[in-house]
């Protein structure tokens, strides 16, 4: 994956923090997801606009780990959620999509 | 249902969040249904602002599952403003409706809106015997071109069929319907009584004959040899100290058009009005809430020592209806009774009653014929 890929939140997921942890229901089969510490930040940074590889800094700051771990963990997570329809994969920044809101 | 599902279910319990709330926008119908358990005049619904922000209230005390229904939800003219504020709280929503009102335009902006369901009311395959119950000639025509539109722009639908004695015969040929149409298919078998309290649409109910084949039909259970085998007993006494009645007040609750909260749409027993009283102050301080909340299994006079206990579905509001949330429903007991062919204590107690009263059972008899006639 491309460090200036972009990802975005899709438009028709619903999700809830339920007692600290985020809780995301596929729009396109209803299959429900709990989200670990790094998808989750993935999920509130997801705004379509913000590069992979800002959002991987965050993360690094924030786990600290270093940035190539960060970068790979992102990707994977990145990818896994984007084929259950959750996120949207992007080389360019995706304009928001209704409805969309990053922490529930 | 999922295990995530299961342990998202236990872990709201355990916190006390409403993970799920069926709001009502409206009272006001379309449709004139016989069976209906609404009063359809308005009075005094809540406002656009004062629903947006009810959502908001919601979102943050935690619920994840709205069921926006009604009354029938189109009759809302700012029903797609509330909807796209739902959805943009991030809500999983499902609609009831009667998809009368649903043309192109409106099934491309509920599929735009990532609607997670719509559920529509279907009573018959034969557009004389539906549009006879909602009592709106060329209702059924209408009701499935809505439905076939929201499929054609990918939206999830299912048909809810309640039956009673003027379409018992027909679910088959709904469920067939449904299957043509790619749509999920679902049947009560309960009239419920008006929220007021009034039982006389209740004669509308299929009769106990019926009842058995609808409960012993293996199309419309994933076991039906378990779901009819004899009731195993009650529930163990200590499960019974434990054991919740159901999610009514504990992660469920229901908002009528006027803000009342209650415990759930099928259990009227008022509980704070948002008019008054912040949502949240509602769903932890109110002293009907806490009510709900402090009964078990153990406490169900009647129930906890029935044979029924470890398999009954009895309805706490169906219970309130009856007088006494603490009691039997005795729906609930005809519906064990139609599975597994054993009366519950509660059927058997009113029976013995009437046997010990030859002349009350005649005259109810009689009663039950003048109704009827």
């Amino acid at each position: 994956m491309s460090e200036t890929r972009y990802v975005a939140r899709a438009a028709n997921v619903a999700a809830r923090m339920i007692g600290g942890e985020m809780m995301i229901m596929s729009g396109r089969d209803s299959s429900l997801f709990s989200l670990n510490e790094t998808a989750s930040t993935l999920w509130q940074a997801a705004d379509g606009m913000t590069p992979m590889d800002q959002i991987a800094l965050a993360i690094c700051r924030e786990f600290e780990i270093d940035e190539g771990t960060a970068l790979r963990d992102l990707q994977e997570v990145a990818e896994a959620l984007a084929r259950h329809g959750i996120l949207v994969l992007s080389d360019a920044p995706v304009p928001a999509a209704e409805p969309t809101k990053a922490s529930p | 249902m999922s295990s995530l599902m299961a342990e998202m279910g236990a872990k709201a319990m355990r916190l006390g969040i409403p993970l799920g709330a069926q709001v009502d926008l409206t009272y006001r119908c379309n449709e004139r249904c016989v069976h209906c358990y609404l009063d359809h005049d308005d009075h005094g619904e809540l406002t656009t602002a004062e629903v947006l922000d009810l959502l908001d209230q919601l979102a943050d005390a935690g619920v994840f599952f709205l069921t926006l229904s009604g009354g029938e939800i189109f009759m809302r003219k700012d029903f797609f403003e509330i909807l796209a504020h739902a959805r943009q709280l991030l809500f999983a929503v499902k609609l009831k409706t009667n998809a009368v009102m649903i043309r192109r335009r409106q099934a491309q902006r509920i599929a735009e809106l990532g609607v997670e369901s719509v559920q529509i009311s279907v009573y018959s395959h034969l557009p004389e015997v539906h549009d006879e119950i909602t009592k709106v000639p060329g209702s059924f025509e209408r009701t499935i071109e809505g439905a076939r539109l929201l499929k054609s722009f990918g939206v999830k639908v299912g048909f809810a069929t309640v039956l009673m004695k003027r379409n018992a015969s027909d679910y088959a040929q709904v469920r067939a319907l449904a299957k043509s149409m790619g749509i999920q298919f679902n049947v009560d078998p309960t009239i419920t009584p008006m929220m007021d309290g009034d039982r006389t649409i209740l004669d509308l109910n299929i009769d106990a004959a019926m009842l058995e084949r609808v409960m012993h039909d293996p199309s419309l259970v994933d076991d039906a040899g378990e779901f009819c085998a004899p009731p195993s007993g009650p529930m163990d006494s200590e499960a019974a100290l434990e054991t919740l009645p159901c999610s009514a007040g504990h992660t469920a609750c229901y908002i009528s058009p006027y803000g009342e909260v209650y415990p759930c749409v099928q259990f009227p027993l008022a509980s704070g009005n948002i008019r008054k009283i912040r949502f949240l102050d509602i769903w932890k301080n109110s002293p009907q809430l806490a009510q709900v909340r402090a009964i078990r299994i153990s406490d169900l006079q009647g129930c906890s020592s029935c044979t029924h206990g470890s398999s009954c579905s009895r309805c706490p509001g169906l219970a309130f209806l009856e007088g006494n949330m603490r009691g039997p429903s005795t729906q609930d007991c005809e519906k064990s009774y139609a599975r597994t062919g054993v009366a519950s204590e509660n059927l058997r107690r009113k029976n013995a009653a009437l046997d010990r009263m030859p002349d009350a059972k005649a005259q109810l008899a009689t009663i039950h014929w003048m109704a009827r006639n």
